[in-house]
């Protein structure tokens, strides 16, 4: 039984979607523990114990998501969505099986719903066996490339995006040294329209999420100042995909067009 | 519960953790093929209650109970889908392996919102390795090459492949698309080191894992060395590999082979086997393994050095002292893989005649065979090597890299054997392009004219010489050949480093120093203030001009036609104020530029190819070869070459091919022979029937076979015919088959030209190249089949240009390859690829049937170089290496500055 807590045994694996466990071999996997046996609904606009917003299920496939139709008080979250799901290098027919779940589980810089969980300040609903709960920031979620804050027999059971966040205006921008390759830069903004904060939040050009916020509008040189200097204390990814010092480049000009995408669509 | 299986149910529960992939083919649905075994390439597609998936990566229990379609389960009956009826018409297909996956998608996206519009989308989870997709392109569009052509006109026109009706409906059968009852399984351990001695293999372990058949050593394998290059000659290349050696250079190397009841219990007794080893120094880098001092990876190669060459024509130093101009830099080509989309692999057993036989996907049944036969000291004739359909090879499959280690399986246990290699051994442990290193001097009079050309090339071989000696040499002839130059020379090596070995591909050795001399010859231009075409023209070979390499004539290479002069006129009057990319916003800037090549029709020494053809009943006839199909598509030409002889209809020719057992010895298919060698063989022999039919006809009607003429299913005299039936049937009576064989010795050679045009956008911001216009001029001579040579070009192109953009296999300081996923390597999409316009040249040559040239390895050499041109002129910089990646790009032209002659939009 997926859930039976009693019985969490050395060599246990969750099972979502498959498409990254079964992409290559696991050593040491004895059994695989079927979490979308468990029926959770996918998508769900509602009230959560007070908590506003929107709840996405670990198990909710990407084809799914990108077939939502959200409510118009959320008035960028469909084409964030979009762009976040064409991020993906992957084809429409993974979005099928793959779930949005397993995507923050396997913790990649270029995890386009990582992207799309930071850009709403999500927070990853984690439970142990015994039910026990809690809530996770999405930039601490994902610890270092391919490995994720769960502990062993914990399994994410959603994300959460809430109200206030998806009230906001969203921008998104990417880069990728290949036509519509995976991303070596990854930028989304997020303004808070009544408050005018803003929020930028770098992935796939960093091991993790990187997040700068300011309390309103700022210069465009000083709000790149501000995203170069913290990635650059956490350091460029660096791997296939892309030079570091090109991720940097490219990184800082979606920044600047971010920024401007969103104080255009503010007006 | 069982899934069902295209209406039936499955045979079996699926096992726990079972791909849906294997489960389907373990029953038998081969039609769904394994590309990458990551989700990537889009082979295995599958519809599971109608929704498309790939099934590699698909968990099979979750197809319990669900309705699952196959591509073999898609037609209505005898009824095709609409799909696979596009893909037919549209022969949008060349090996055939990615097809199925991509029928399956296309059939899928009726139910995909918007996807059927967008195509980059809809397909970029499907890969192509063959086509550059312009033919699938054409598929989904709807539009229809094949044509029907009527008895006696085959050649020259659009026929579709042999094949075409099973490779759409998942019926062809590839390498391991068979069913081999009490097979065993291989895996093996390979190298965690680049260069190591092995003191211990401990066993134990791994023999006590329950299905645990063998544990297979050094001790266990012959000792003889050889060079897993296959060639004609015999000794062509370096015999430095042994079956399983007692010594390891480059990490992936094969140390043990397990052999098991399942491929679980191999892959557990591969754990088991415990290795001590001791490690050596080693050298990952040419400068490393050519440093003084440097260790020695084989005992017998001083230096590292796995062959040499170098000469002089006239006096170079007195070229450059006469010239106006020179130019110097040094160019650097990296690691690339064929990455064909079936993996290699290879089945053996014992047949009741006792006969061993291997069925690889191999280029070259016969080389096989032969090697196979010296390495383990046996008769040839105690082995049977065939292939079946084999999933692409472009040179990769020119070489026997699993062959050996499934015949050592089978002589040990005496059961049937398979060894499929994985898309991540693919990666790290078979082969690669050689990565030169070259450095140009040019020198020029101030109208152009040439007076020194000066190569000093350095290619990395890795860890075993391979084809390494051979691309050197062939990497350096036609290149210079081509320039008419009263000063040359030429200083190679080939060396050894503890790295994954190098071998042949595509283009073999050519497209690595035509980039960097194609690039030079741009820079003459530019320094000269003259035109790149000028430059070319007035320096090329024309006609009559002997081929001058400073390393010597090759006595059978002539120019037998020519075509160099109308494909720069094909190019020049096809692009001539080309303004593609004129609306693009500020700060892309435009540019274009050319490149030539030219490439023997054929392997130097001889190459043999095969053929023998009989009547069979019914006036049908049987067309045995030795070569194998590809994508080379030589099938389809063989076809209508014998059908036009024989008077015939194509499907009145059943083909039979790629077997030792059909035909004499037969080279195979490499170093683009298919059509020049292997078709004039299927002439010879179609024509020698033929002959054979008229002289029987002649004694059966009694009258003189002059007068007689071989018609669709008879020979007529006059008023009078007789069938081809009653022909077998007289032939019967006294005793006496009708058949003909035919053999081509591939003695001379011909040249073959190609012309690569490019108009570019660059961004220099991003470093982003956009390719606007791709124009590819090809001297074929007479093209047997202009949809399927078209076809070849195109493919030839995609595939260098991913050498060129986006290509490139990465090895760490310590050896080991950190690229072995798909999704690390990127290959052209149905996004990247360019469509690239093909032109021909209207040539005729002497040598191959019909007048024909070769025309499939040669459009990829001259790509990078024109890529690299058209650059040059966007940006005002040069780019000396591979693979033009966006990070790339944009350090490099940081690093030179701001741009100087680059022309900005409009």
């Amino acid at each position: 039984m997926p859930g039976d807590e009693t019985d969490w045994r050395p060599g246990d694996c969750w099972l979502a979607g498959g498409t990254v466990l079964f992409s290559r071999p696991q050593q040491g996997v004895r059994r695989l523990r079927d979490l979308t046996v468990l029926g959770w609904p996918s998508l769900a606009a509602a009230d959560d114990e007070g908590r506003p917003g929107l709840d996405i299920a670990a198990t909710c496939t990407v084809a799914t998501l990108a077939r939502y139709r959200p409510p118009a008080r959320w008035p960028d979250l469909a084409e964030a969505i979009r762009r976040c799901c064409d991020a993906f290098l992957s084809s429409w027919k993974i979005w099928n099986v793959a779930t949005v779940g397993g995507n923050l589980c396997a913790a990649l810089p270029a995890g386009p719903m990582i992207s799309l969980a930071a850009a709403f300040d999500a927070r990853c609903d984690v439970r142990r066996l015994s039910g026990e709960r809690r809530l996770v920031p999405v930039d601490a979620f994902v610890v270092e490339p391919g490995v994720a804050a769960l502990q062993p027999g914990e399994y994410l059971r959603a994300i959460h995006l809430p109200e206030r966040e998806l009230t906001g205006r969203i921008a998104v921008r990417r880069a990728s040294l290949h036509p519509l390759g995976r991303s070596a830069a990854f930028v989304t903004g997020h303004l808070d329209v009544e408050s005018g904060r803003l929020r930028l939040t770098v992935t796939a050009a960093t091991p993790r999420p990187v997040t700068v916020s300011v309390p309103a509008p700022t210069a465009a040189a000083s709000l790149v100042d501000m995203v170069d200097a913290q990635v650059s204390a956490e350091g460029w990814h660096d791997d296939v995909h892309g030079l570091p010092a090109w991720r940097r480049h490219m990184t800082l000009r979606l920044v600047e067009q971010v920024r401007a995408d969103l104080l255009g669509a503010a007006r | 519960m069982t899934p069902t299986v295209n209406g039936r149910p499955g045979a079996h529960l699926p096992a726990p953790g079972q791909c849906l992939r294997t489960y389907l083919r373990d029953n038998g649905w081969f039609g769904v093929k394994k590309g990458c075994d990551a989700g990537d390439c889009g082979a295995c597609t599958v519809h599971v209650d109608g929704v498309p998936v790939h099934s590699c990566v698909f968990p099979a229990v979750r197809a319990s109970g669900r309705a699952v379609t196959t591509i073999e389960g898609l037609a209505r009956g005898n009824d095709l889908h609409p799909a696979q009826e596009r893909f037919l018409a549209a022969q949008g297909f060349q090996c055939g392996y990615c097809t199925a996956g991509f029928v399956m998608t296309a059939a899928a996206l009726d139910h995909a919102e918007g996807l059927a519009d967008d195509r980059p989308h809809a397909f970029k989870g499907n890969l192509c390795r063959c086509t550059g997709y312009r033919s699938i392109e054409d598929a989904l569009a709807g539009n229809s090459h094949v044509e029907h052509p009527a008895t006696g006109n085959a050649v020259g026109s659009n026929v579709g492949a042999p094949a075409g009706r099973d490779v759409v409906t998942g019926a062809a059968r590839f390498t391991f698309d068979v069913d081999l009852p009490d097979v065993t399984h291989l895996k093996v351990v390979r190298s965690p080191l680049p260069h190591a001695r092995i003191t211990r293999i401990d066993v134990t372990q791994a023999l006590a894992v329950p299905g645990v058949l063998a544990v297979l050593t050094h001790r266990d394998a012959p000792d003889r060395r050889f060079s897993t290059a296959l060639h004609e000659h015999f000794d062509d290349d370096p015999a430095d590999t042994c079956v399983l050696d007692d010594v390891v250079r480059f990490v992936g190397q094969r140390v043990a082979v397990v052999v098991a009841e399942t491929e679980a219990a191999a892959e557990e007794g591969v754990r088991r086997v415990r290795v001590t080893y001791e490690p050596l120094p080693a050298v990952t880098d040419v400068r490393a393994a050519t440093a003084s001092g440097a260790p020695l990876l084989h005992d017998d190669r001083p230096d590292n050095v796995a062959g040499e060459l170098g000469g002089e024509v006239g006096d170079v130093v007195r070229g450059l002292a006469e010239a106006d101009f020179v130019y110097e830099e040094t160019y650097q080509t990296q690691r690339v893989q064929h990455m064909a989309l079936e993996t290699h692999g290879a089945l053996g057993w014992i047949a009741p005649d006792g006969r061993v036989t291997i069925r690889a996907s191999t280029q070259t049944p016969f080389l096989t065979r032969r090697r196979l036969a010296h390495v383990f000291d046996i008769p040839p004739e105690r082995l049977r090597v065939v292939a079946g359909r084999v999933g692409g090879g472009f040179g990769g499959k020119q070489e026997m890299l699993v062959e050996d280690i499934v015949l050592l399986a089978v002589l040990a246990t005496g059961r049937p054997a398979r060894w499929e290699l994985t898309r991540e051994e693919q990666f790290v442990a078979t082969t690669t392009r050689h990565p030169f290193t070259v450095r140009v001097r040019l020198g020029a009079k101030r109208d152009g004219t040439l007076t020194a050309m000066c190569l000093n090339v350095v290619a990395d071989t890795g860890a075993y010489g391979n084809h390494g000696p051979a691309v050197l040499a062939h990497g350096c002839a036609e290149s210079m050949a081509i320039y008419r130059c009263a000063n040359k020379r030429v200083a190679g090596r080939t060396v050894y480093t503890n790295t994954m070995p190098a071998g042949a591909f595509r283009g073999y050795g050519l497209g690595q120093v035509m980039f960097a001399v194609e690039s030079a010859i741009d820079e003459i231009a530019h320094g000269l203030g003259l035109d790149p075409v000028t430059v070319r023209r007035r320096n090329v070979v024309g006609p009559e001009d002997p081929l001058v390499t400073p390393i010597g004539h090759a006595e059978d290479l002539s120019i037998r036609s020519y075509g160099l002069d109308q494909c720069l006129d094909l190019v020049h009057g096809a692009v001539d104020g080309d303004t593609t990319g004129s609306d693009l916003p500020s700060g892309w800037r435009l540019g274009e530029g050319l490149a030539i090549g030219m490439i023997a029709t054929g392997p130097p020494g001889g190459h043999h190819g095969r053929a023998a053809i009989r009547l069979t009943t019914n006036g049908r006839f049987q067309l045995d070869t030795g070569i194998a199909e590809f994508g080379n598509g030589s099938t389809t030409v063989h076809r209508q070459i014998a059908a036009d002889v024989l008077a015939t209809e194509l499907d009145l020719i059943g083909i039979r091919q790629s077997d030792t057992d059909l035909v004499e010895h037969d080279t195979g298919a490499f170093a683009s022979t298919g059509t020049v060698v292997g078709g004039l063989a299927v002439f010879r022999a179609a024509t020698r029937l033929r002959q054979r039919l008229l002289t029987l006809a002649a004694t059966c009607l009694d009258v003189g076979p002059d007068e007689c003429e071989l018609v669709l299913g008879a020979v007529r005299a006059g008023d009078r015919e007789i069938s081809l039936r009653a022909l077998q049937e007289a032939a019967d009576r006294v005793g006496d088959g009708v058949e003909a064989s035919g053999h081509a010795d591939g003695a001379e050679r011909s040249v073959a030209f190609n012309v690569q045009w490019f108009r570019v956008a660059v961004d220099v911001v991003t470093g982003e190249i956009r390719i606007l216009r791709s124009v590819h001029a090809a001297d074929a001579g007479t093209v047997l089949n202009p949809v399927q040579c078209r076809g070849q070009v195109e493919g030839g192109v995609a595939q260098a240009v991913g050498t060129t953009l986006t290509e490139n296999l990465l090895i760490d300081g310590n050896g080991r390859v950190t690229t072995s996923v798909v999704r690390d390597y990127r290959i052209p999409t149905f996004a990247d690829a360019p469509r690239t316009e093909v032109l021909f040249a209207d040539t005729a040559d002497p040598l191959g049937p019909h007048a024909a040239k070769s025309m499939s390895e040669s459009p990829f050499n001259p790509v990078a170089a024109a890529l690299g041109n058209a650059v040059r002129d966007a940006t005002g910089v040069r780019l000396t290496a591979l693979p033009l990646t966006r990070d790339r790009v944009w350090a490099r032209i940081r690093h030179v500055g701001s741009t100087t002659d680059g022309s900005d939009r409009a």
